[in-house]
């Protein structure tokens, strides 16, 4: 998914990143208030997760962009979609900045697709699927699989967007084929994401159901008394 | 997993380009980036010449061709794409379009080989130069917003805890008289990455339970402590290959 420097032209790249910088800026916004002492920790490991799984990639020759696992679901389980969101840009400015994985210059498209379009669309489904089916261990692990494989699919497409929008190499009709060949593959990725997010969300919902950022808002009102010392902001 | 080491990329060395702050190597090579891609693809002379300034940096910062090379194969399946690119473009229907798409697909796919490598190798020579922890100062100085300056922290902290509980747990099968061969392994470890994210928060909370009873407040204390920030000198000697890229990309622009 990591777009690398000169796939798409430079004032459609401007134009993302400035759409990210704004989205970007209303997460710390929000974030803010949701970075307690215990979604700190979780942030980072929820970050340094996903930046592990990320390392598993598959490129796509047809699109000249690497699919791998991205992450966006379990962070909008585990910590939310504006903390969630602020860790997978997190993973991908670190990336860029020493790894060479996808462009410094296409940082803002990248950002929009995986940390914006991904967690946006993940807990969309999570909030949705949480008020509709049963409050069961099943129920849990269908909204987290649900939510990974579609966020996927639909951050995939965001890149199919930028591309029509900008591309630097015009693919003329094979746009559409583009479109299908990075829904179909990241829909194989998506399944093996979802699988992983369902897993691991179920386990931290058995053994610490107070971490799951998700269900908070279905339990009682009455939150667990735990004090919140200065400088987690 | 084990590449997920941050410390893996960086070179022990004392060089003029190590010794420079943090805030100030970011900089230079998002600005030497941006006058990369914002470079006309035909202009090639362009492109000789930042490869002649990321050698003259290597050279500096004492980094070997082959090191840099070698570590550039991440990103090999960019250039595989960028071989496919004329063909995928000829291989459309009209004789005289597959021509001129074909055209485009070469100039398409020089774009993304050159962009790609110098962007790369740019990154690369940040990551060799600077420690994980300098660069969340360097960002933190570049008043990059607390919030993401912690997550990173903790990121690149975790990733060490993370690893390591993988390992452990590993070792824990291994001695309980579990094979590990490359599918068996998969599954043994698709099995506990639910146990595997558990048992690392628990560490990492601990981590960052003691880090907050020592007085960590959110920010490291090399921030804070206003230590090693740039001179309006070293801004300056910095300044010089991304000044130089810059002029080369308007050269290259005003030529095109």
């Amino acid at each position: 998914m990591h777009i690398s420097n000169g796939i798409i032209d430079g004032p459609v790249a401007a134009i993302f990143a400035a759409l990210a910088l704004a989205a970007l800026t209303a997460c710390v916004l929000r974030g803010r208030r949701d970075l307690d002492d215990r979604l700190a920790p979780m942030a980072g490991l929820v970050a340094a997760f996903i930046f592990a799984v990320q390392m598993l990639n598959f490129p796509i020759f047809t699109a000249g962009v690497s699919g791998h696992l991205l992450g966006g679901a379990l962070a909008a389980m585990l910590v939310g979609p504006w903390v969630g969101a602020l860790c997978v840009a997190v993973v991908l400015v670190v990336q860029a900045l020493i790894f060479g994985d996808g462009g410094v210059a296409m940082l803002g498209l990248n950002i929009t697709n995986m940390a914006l379009l991904g967690t946006a669309a993940a807990y969309a489904l999570i909030a949705l699927l949480l008020r509709v089916l049963p409050r069961t261990r099943a129920g849990l692990a269908v909204t987290a699989f649900v939510a990974a494989t579609l966020s996927v699919v639909v951050a995939s497409q965001g890149f199919v967007l930028e591309y029509w929008l900008g591309g630097t190499t015009d693919l003329g009709n094979n746009l559409g084929g583009l479109a299908g060949t990075m829904a179909g593959v990241h829909l194989l990725i998506g399944i093996g994401e979802g699988l992983i997010t369902a897993t691991t969300v179920l386990t931290v919902a058995k053994v610490r159901p107070d971490l799951v950022y998700a269900l908070r808002s279905l339990r009682a009102p009455a939150a667990p008394a735990v004090p919140v010392a200065g400088g987690a902001r | 997993m084990g590449a997920g080491h941050g410390h893996v990329l960086y070179r022990e060395s004392d060089s003029p380009v190590h010794r420079l702050p943090p805030e100030v190597k970011i900089v230079a090579m998002v600005v030497f980036t941006l006058a990369v891609v914002a470079t006309p693809r035909e202009a090639f002379w362009a492109f000789g010449a930042y490869a002649v300034l990321v050698a003259a940096v290597a050279a500096l910062a004492r980094v070997g061709p082959r090191w840099l090379l070698s570590r550039a194969l991440i990103e090999l399946p960019f250039v595989l794409f960028a071989v496919a690119l004329p063909f995928l473009g000829s291989g459309d229907r009209v004789e005289v379009l597959g021509l001129r798409l074909s055209e485009d697909g070469l100039h398409g796919a020089w774009n993304i080989l050159a962009k790609g490598t110098l962007g790369v190798l740019a990154s690369l020579l940040l990551a060799a130069t600077t420690t994980t922890r300098d660069l969340i100062v360097g960002l933190d100085r570049l008043h990059c917003p607390q919030v993401l300056t912690q997550i990173a922290t903790f990121m690149l902290r975790y990733l060490d805890v993370l690893v390591g509980e993988a390992r452990r747990m590993r070792v824990a099968r291994i001695s309980r008289g579990d094979d590990p061969r490359f599918l068996w392994q998969l599954r043994g470890f698709a099995a506990g990455i639910g146990a595997l994210f558990l048992r690392a928060f628990e560490r990492g909370e601990r981590v960052y339970l003691a880090m907050l009873s020592r007085g960590y407040t959110g920010r490291m204390p090399a921030v804070w402590q206003g230590e090693g920030a740039a001179s309006a000198g070293q801004w300056l000697v910095a300044a010089t290959v991304p000044v130089l890229a810059a002029s080369i990309a308007a050269t290259a622009v005003v030529l095109s």
